[in-house]
């Protein structure tokens, strides 16, 4: 560019000068803010993977801690001894016990997560179509549960659900059954307690799309001739896709790992992951199988998320 | 506008209303925000309906477009009664105000939905879509998705997607509040070309007048849930039928008053504010000595030095603002009584040897038939 004035050339360049000073200054500020939870993540979550995934490639051992070490120190030839164990991951294709756990805990999850959703939804779409006080009132009854103990809502379901409990009574009282249906200690007793302790996370973040839903893309579909199911399965259902991934991750990761439900309403037989990782560590003590098994979990529901994410911002673009 | 041999339905005895809206309320728990208005729209139309926030306008066009149960009434549309026929199957598509187009579909899939909706083949859906994006210049974005255009663009898409189905009647609320002024002005005449092309009937809801006055064959002026005036644009604002519409369409200067002469073809009107004494050319039915509204519109008055010769319709008074607008100039000018007259000037010349300027004394004057007497 030529020179035209040279006021207006300085103060071009200062105004360029002060917009990168202050974009560094920006991204030093970036920086520190997500360093925090970054800290956090690596310092809870990243540390001590890395040490479960250590102990997965050790061999069992009578000792404490009840694993072999890595790492052996040969003083006299100065030679590090490295032992790394991949038996424990063969052994986890090898037993068709480990895959039949992985695929039944996939399964209830994906089942839960299905019926947290037809239950969830209706409910976030009531709640994000109420205003005011009553929306307040019925957001705070869906996150009310949260106050009690998970542990202590789990027991009353089995006092719904067992031989002599409220259910069967009541059923029995109608005269809709003459014996007492065995709920307790089976697979539907396990869907129940899923579904019901991951509802609220699947109403929230619905309810969160829901809500800012535009009211006027409902009536122009509806306008141009679609009907109200038409609608909700062209209009409601595609933008709040969004949420319904956000709800599904929310129950089905956390349910695929899931311990206490199955060990206190499923039946002995009621094969989940969670239960098999505990039975490695405190029945059996084998430390370096059950990290092997928790490993192999986190990688099962790393990667279609990873998926999932990648999708998301193709999505976006 | 085309010159029209014809007279416009509204005004031919007999002729059949497209859409006739008699005696519709509708309440909002205790609030009403229509109430029991009656009104007959002709095939072809572009009518106006003209109002403030809140004036129940946007009410009524719900109404019509069946997002709104009626309180009472009913709403005939070609001689049908809407009033169990749901909005998906009413002979009547809407331009919404937020264009409330679909952001998870293209363009083009927006513009298609309406015919898609319908079975329409799919030969036929894609040749109709192609009209419609080369009518509205939008061929380019066809495949964009609604958050890759700007707002004059979003605009076409939404007028597009109303009228593929090609309706007896387009409901239209506020199609050009969310462009800037330029834009506005070009697809204010570009809707009227459409619908004349079309032959669609257009119910437009606005609270623009200058908007309303352009584009509409006929204003309904609206506030309070109530339709004060219906009539064609030139009338409306000529001959505001209250105080309500007089104030609300344009600006215009008010002077209470009292009747002192009530002849047939003329009335005098004695106003302590305006320092005068008025003289209007047209007989009015009102009661002797009866307080009056005397209105004249800013552009209509005469500002001279001089004492004009006429003893009737002349105020005099000091000019204490004004505003310079380019095509015209505005005089706040004050009158003894300290009522503030506004007045118009168009700038004839571009350089004004003698021009009005602040703290100069004028004489304000205007025609027997410039002003209009207001009674409510």
């Amino acid at each position: 560019m030529s020179k035209v004035t040279g006021t207006f050339w300085l103060g071009r360049y200062d105004t360029v000068k002060t917009r990168f000073s202050s974009l560094k200054k920006i991204r030093w500020g970036r920086y520190s803010v997500i360093s925090i939870p970054s800290l956090w993540l690596a310092l809870f979550f990243f540390i001590p993977f890395l040490v479960v995934f250590k102990i997965s490639l050790a061999e069992s051992a009578i000792a404490v801690p009840p694993y072999t070490d890595m790492f052996a120190w040969n003083v006299e030839d100065a030679i590090i001894d490295v032992k790394i164990k991949l038996g424990n991951y063969l052994y986890l294709f090898e037993d068709s016990f480990y895959l039949d756990a992985y695929l039944s805990s996939v399964k209830i999850a994906a089942v839960s997560t299905f019926f947290t959703l037809l239950i969830g939804f209706p409910m976030a779409y009531f709640i994000a179509s109420k205003t005011g006080t009553m929306r307040t009132l019925l957001l705070t009854l869906v996150i009310l549960p949260f106050w009690t103990s998970f542990l202590l809502r789990v027991y009353a379901w089995m006092g719904f659900l067992k031989k002599n409990g409220i259910v069967n009574e009541f059923l029995q009282g109608i005269g809709l059954i003459d014996q007492p249906i065995q709920m307790l200690q089976t697979d539907f007793a396990v869907y129940i307690g899923i579904v019901y302790t991951y509802l609220p996370f699947m109403i929230l973040p619905l309810y969160t799309t829901l809500e800012k839903l535009d009211g006027s893309l409902i009536e122009a579909s509806k306008d141009l001739g679609a009907g109200p199911i038409r609608t909700f399965f062209l209009i409601t259902l595609p933008m709040s896709m969004p949420g319904i991934l956000a709800g599904c991750l929310l129950v089905f990761i956390p349910a695929v790992g899931e311990f206490v439900i199955p060990a206190l309403l499923g039946a002995s037989d009621t094969l989940m992951i969670g239960r098999v990782l505990w039975d490695e560590f405190f029945q059996n003590r084998d430390w370096p199988m059950a990290s092997a098994v928790a490993t192999m979990m986190l990688l099962i529901l790393v990667v279609p998320i990873m998926f999932l994410r990648n999708g998301k911002k193709e999505g976006v673009e | 506008m085309t010159q029209e041999t014809t007279m416009p339905l509204w005004k031919q005895d007999g002729a059949k209303p497209f859409i006739q809206i008699k005696n519709v309320t509708k309440k909002f728990g205790e609030f009403t925000a229509v109430d029991n208005v009656s009104l007959d729209i002709y095939e072809n139309e572009l009518f106006c309906l003209l109002g403030g926030s809140g004036s129940g306008k946007s009410t009524l066009l719900r109404i019509l477009a069946g997002f709104e149960d009626l309180t009472s009434g009913q709403v005939l549309i070609d001689g049908v009664d809407m009033a169990n026929i749901e909005p998906w199957n009413r002979p009547i598509n809407m331009m919404f105000q937020s264009y409330a187009l679909f952001p998870h579909m293209s363009v083009a899939k927006n513009i298609a939905f309406g015919l898609k909706r319908d079975n329409v083949p799919k030969k036929e859906i894609e040749q109709r879509v192609a009209e419609m994006l080369s009518m509205m210049q939008i061929e380019a974005f066809a495949d964009r998705k609604p958050d890759q255009l700007s707002g004059g663009q979003r605009q076409r898409v939404a007028l597009a997607r109303s009228l593929i189905k090609r309706p007896k009647l387009l409901l239209l609320d506020e199609p050009l509040g969310a462009l800037d002024k330029k834009l506005r002005e070009e697809t204010q005449f570009e809707l009227v070309n459409i619908q004349d092309k079309l032959g669609v009937t257009f119910v437009v809801v606005t609270h623009d007048q200058e908007e309303a006055m352009t584009l509409a064959t006929r204003i309904g002026v609206m506030g309070n849930g109530i339709i004060t005036q219906v009539d064609e644009p030139r009338d409306v604002y000529e001959y505001p039928s209250s105080r309500f519409v007089a104030e609300f369409v344009g600006s215009i200067n008010l002077f209470e008053g009292r009747i002192y002469e009530d002849e047939v073809e003329h009335v005098k009107i004695k106003s302590k504010e305006a320092g005068c004494n008025f003289f209007v050319n047209h007989g009015i039915s009102c009661a002797p000595n009866q307080k009056v509204t005397v209105a004249v519109r800013p552009e209509k008055m005469k500002v001279t030095r001089r004492k004009p010769d006429q003893e009737y319709n002349c105020l005099h008074g000091q000019i204490i603002d004004i505003a310079y607008m380019g095509n015209l100039s505005i005089f706040r000018v004050k009158l003894k009584s300290g009522v503030i007259v506004r007045v118009t000037l168009p700038n004839l010349v571009r350089e004004n040897r003698n021009p009005l300027t602040w703290d100069d004394f004028v004489y304000l004057a205007w025609d027997d038939d410039s002003s209009v007497v207001l009674t409510s």
